[in-house]
């Protein structure tokens, strides 16, 4: 039994035979073949599934395709055009050194999106709280904060702090 | 500040160099080994036993196959049918890759179901029925040898029990007479936990066997793809998958810390499949599976003493292990040493007498032994001689960072020997220390921890000073199967200056794009921006070890400065040349030769480069290509001073880090945005085990906590601000005097944060702590004391 979807994914409407069953993150993965969107545990934990629908981050892995059906969704390559500017956030994790292995990253991003969205000068704590529902195992987080604080400055107009890295 | 000799648009060493791969990662573009997909591609799923010890009674396979999309099942006695149902570990034991008859740990790899997508695969091995009769496994390793316990490795002919190996490092004699003379000597029993890696990729691979060609192409999450392409080929040669037919590519790999360093059955699996059947097939384990499968780390339970004198100097000490290695010694210790590195115990005090004793066992537990991003049992060892110093200055009454200087080896004494034989290349210790305690007013901190005591507050102060023994290794004492742990860099340059430089290493995060392009710019004069970096394929890279251990910039980084050095002789050749002078009379800067006296009559790099492809002089060998295979002449020794505060809930026992300072020296640094950025992520990695991490079986074996639901990977709430530094002294053995910094955060955090809990509770006379120390494990050591 399969169900026909159409979903908007990065502006682009797509239909598709999906089983009821299947999980949002493999029809993005597996049947629209967009990479970027990253599996890191089977029960919602990790948070590197993260995208948006409809404006709102959620971890792929927790939903269904058939519930995304008329929904719009962004992933990681949808943030910026390509081979256009980057998003804030991209650009701060670069400049802030935000990533290691980058696995973890197109799911932080996402979920940093919608974090500054709603708050876009954000006090450590409230950063450090936004991300918790995200795991990273390299970064330590320390300049995953600094990105996301870099980027909300970047959003608000005003000079981004120094990227350099400071030492005791 | 880190003096750079570069200008920033060569981008040398000492700048913080924005990382070149990042630009991949930040949108959505990395390659890693989940992405990989081929036309005709089968999936892989695996039946896991859900027995700690059992035996198999029959494989019911039948509804399997009736299951839309399977196209096999694969069990251990398909396998016996191509002698590929056991494989070798790396520490020369044996592992199976699929039971015949017996499973030996809970999720134990049982059957494959190959099929031709993943959800079908996953209801395949769903409809597989295994009956099994299950046996009482022995999970307590202290129990293991006891007489009455089963035998667990029957299939290794004429085993009568479950020890596995004894080791021991020392003199024992002295030792022993030592510890009945002293005047004070304090012993602690110790635990450092079954923890896992837990890198956010988990394992897998796609196997790609091309029978037209008879050659195989395995993408797979590997930290070191050279030394997997030779296992696959002395696994496999006897089926026709010699060495020249077998290419590994390793892509980007999401984190790796030592768990992708084993061959775990899944792999072998795969390739045994697509070589059946001819078509690619992809295993990706869930991470349920990797925690409950996948090589554990750590399990050491470590009886410390130390012996000193009543003013505190340090005599001697005595470490006896016991280490549970599961169903299999599936360690990663390439090394001479089955302890790996463990007799660093003796840490980073100036004593003469050591002893240390490890025996190892088997149990009904998943195999493993891999280092969680520490180099070889280091982190075990740190923690020992961190633990029982504090425990030590304790008994003495002194504080413990005056009981460290007191001892610490002395700048001067370098090159050191310890009372093991290693010989500790630099270090200036107590300028580590000194600005750690600068870095947070540590006088001040001890007054106010004085005045809380006085309120009844509980405020702790821990430190660790340690030393890491990393850069494996010097070939007379370091190999996998037989193969010395050198590694390698190749680079060429191309007519127009610009290069593409390989390695035999693999980042999994580390940044190597940017350091090593950095390394060569540092000795060329080369734009870094210019320079490519490849690594994980091993058709083209050079044959290397691959990436653990901190090894990467000791050896192969290495290697980058020397084949670089090849490259600037001949470039001095050809300048020579050119100029009409000799080369006596030419100088270096970085980025061209010029005439000594005359700096206007000079070449840049790119015009000699230009010149060894279109006029070269005669006789020289056209092009500017260099290779290097280095095997370094010792380990590098890097350090460190850390210090934790930490504040305790009185009434819940809940512990907030307040502060925590690191000061590295990793001696000369590349990037220090990256080493940075490394002792953040290591530094998590430390207070993970030290407060949130461990791995838990109950009596029957069954693992308690084996998902991410209930292993509690710190997130950014639980991870505090970090605040790091360091002090540089150069490595004197290493062509750029760099020593490593990936595992020194990991190795030195965890004693620091249980010092700091211990010193916190020692006003109740609580001496010690098993890590992972939770507020219920405080609760219920303050209850004994009668605070509750």
């Amino acid at each position: 039994m399969t169900k026909t979807i159409t979903v908007t994914v990065n502006g682009t409407a797509h239909t598709a035979e999906v089983e009821p069953r299947l999980l949002l993150v493999h029809m993005i993965r597996e049947v629209l073949n967009m990479t970027g969107t990253h599996i890191g545990c089977d029960t919602s934990s990790c948070g590197a599934c993260t995208i948006l629908l409809d404006g709102k981050s959620i971890k792929s892995c927790t939903v269904l395709a058939v519930q995304a059906n008329g929904k719009s969704i962004t992933t990681i390559e949808g943030l910026a055009p390509e081979g256009g500017p980057l998003h804030p956030l991209q650009e701060g994790f670069k400049e802030n050194h935000g990533l290691h292995c980058g696995f973890c990253t197109p799911g932080m991003i996402m979920r940093c999106v919608e974090l500054l969205e709603h708050n876009n000068n954000p006090t450590e704590e409230e950063i450090r709280w936004g991300i918790s529902g995200n795991l990273c195992r390299c970064t330590g987080y320390n300049n995953i904060v600094k990105a996301v604080q870099w980027a909300g400055a970047k959003m608000r107009g005003e000079e981004t702090p120094s990227t350099e890295p400071e030492f005791v | 500040m880190i003096q750079c000799k570069t200008s920033k648009a060569i981008g040398g060493m000492g700048h913080s160099l924005k990382r070149k791969e990042d630009a991949r990662f930040i949108q959505g573009k990395g390659n890693y080994v989940d992405d990989v997909k081929l036309p005709g591609m089968l999936y892989m799923d695996i039946v896991r036993s859900p027995y700690a010890y059992a035996k198999i009674k029959n494989i019911n396979i039948e509804e399997a196959m009736k299951v839309p999309g399977v196209v096999a099942v694969v069990s251990g006695r398909d396998l016996e049918k191509y002698n590929l149902h056991w494989m070798p570990t790396l520490m020369s034991d044996t592992q199976m890759v699929l039971p015949t008859d017996t499973v030996m740990y809970q999720s134990q790899e049982v059957a494959a179901v190959i099929a031709t997508t993943k959800y079908a695969a996953r209801d395949g091995r769903e409809a597989v029925i295994v009956e099994y009769e299950p046996m009482k496994p022995v999970i307590d390793p202290f129990k293991s040898l006891d007489p009455s316990a089963p035998v667990l490795r029957s299939d290794k002919e004429g085993k009568t029990d479950n020890h596995i190996w004894n080791w021991k490092a020392g003199d024992k004699e002295k030792t022993d007479t030592l510890f009945e003379t002293a005047d004070v000597v304090v012993k602690e029993q110790m635990h450092i936990p079954r923890i896992h890696v837990a890198s956010i990729e988990t394992c897998g691979c796609v196997a790609d066997y091309d029978k037209v060609n008879n050659h195989l192409t395995m993408y797979m999450t590997t930290q070191a793809p050279h030394a997997i392409r030779t296992v696959i080929a002395l696994v496999a040669g006897h089926v026709g998958l010699t060495e020249e037919k077998v290419r590994v590519i390793a892509p980007d790999i999401g984190g790796g810390f030592g768990g992708k360093v084993p061959v775990y059955p899944g792999y072998v699996i795969a390739i045994a499949v697509s070589f059946l059947v001819g078509k690619p097939v992809k295993w990706i384990e869930d991470r349920s599976e990797n925690l409950q499968a996948d090589s554990f780390a750590r399990d050491y339970h470590i009886t410390a003493e130390m012996a000193g004198t009543k003013d505190g100097k340090i005599l001697g000490t005595r470490f006896k292990i016991l280490a549970d290695h599961g169903y299999t010694d599936a360690s990663a210790n390439p090394s001479k040493f089955p302890t790996g590195m463990f007799s660093i115990a003796t840490g980073s005090y100036d004593y003469g007498t050591t002893y240390m004793e490890c025996d190892a066992v088997y149990t009904n537990k998943p195999p493993g032994g891999v280092a969680y991003r520490c180099s070889f049992r280091v982190t075990e060892a740190v923690h020992a001689i961190e633990r029982i110093t504090d425990r030590f200055a304790f008994e003495v009454g002194k504080d413990p960072a005056d009981l460290r200087m007191q001892n610490f080896i002395k700048k001067e004494d370098f090159p050191w020997k310890s009372p093991t034989g290693w010989i500790y290349d630099s270090g200036d210790y107590h300028a580590g220390l000194q600005k750690a305690m600068d870095a947070l007013n540590y006088n001040d901190l001890r007054r106010e921890q004085a005045e809380k005591r006085a309120k009844g507050e509980l405020m702790g102060i821990g430190i660790s000073t340690f030393t890491e023994i990393v850069g494996a290794g010097p070939s007379k004492d370091f190999d996998i199967l037989g193969i010395k742990m050198f590694d390698s860099a190749e680079i060429r340059v191309h007519p127009t200056g610009k290069a593409i430089a390989r390695f035999g290493t693999k980042s999994q995060g580390q940044g190597h794009e940017t350091t090593y392009a950095q390394i060569i710019a540092e000795e060329l004069g080369i734009p870094a921006e210019n320079i490519a970096i490849e690594e994980g394929d091993t058709d083209t890279a050079p044959y290397g070890l691959g990436t653990y251990a901190s090894r990467s910039t000791p050896t192969a980084g290495a290697a980058a400065a020397i084949a670089a050095r090849k490259l600037r002789d001949k470039a001095r050749k050809i300048a020579a040349y050119l100029l009409e002078v000799s080369e006596d009379d030419l100088e270096w800067e970085p980025g061209k030769f010029f005439v000594k006296g005359a700096p206007e009559k000079s070449k840049t790099i790119q015009e000699l480069v230009f010149a060894a492809y279109t006029n070269h002089p005669q006789g020289m060998e056209a092009g500017f290509e260099a290779t290097h295979y280095y095997d370094p002449p010792n380990l590098t020794f890097p350090s460190g001073a850390y210090i934790c505060v930490v504040d305790i809930d009185r009434e819940t026992c809940e512990i907030k880090v307040r502060r925590f300072v690191a000061i590295d020296d990793c001696g000369n640094i590349i990037n220090p945005m990256i080493v940075q950025g490394q002792v953040h992520g290591g530094l998590t990695q430390g207070i993970a085990p030290a407060m949130y991490e461990e791995l838990i079986y109950d009596e029957a074996g069954n693992i308690l906590n084996g998902t991410f639901m209930d292993y509690l990977v710190p997130t950014a709430v639980e991870s505090p601000n970090w605040e790091t530094g360091h002090t540089v002294t150069p490595s004197p053995h290493h062509p750029i005097g760099a020593k490593g910094v990936g595992e020194s955060p990991t190795v030195g955090a965890p004693p620091a944060i249980a010092n700091a809990i211990v010193d916190a509770l020692s006003p109740f006379g609580i001496t010690h702590l098993d890590i992972p120390i939770t507020p219920f494990k405080i609760f219920k050591a303050l209850k004994e004391k009668g605070v509750f």
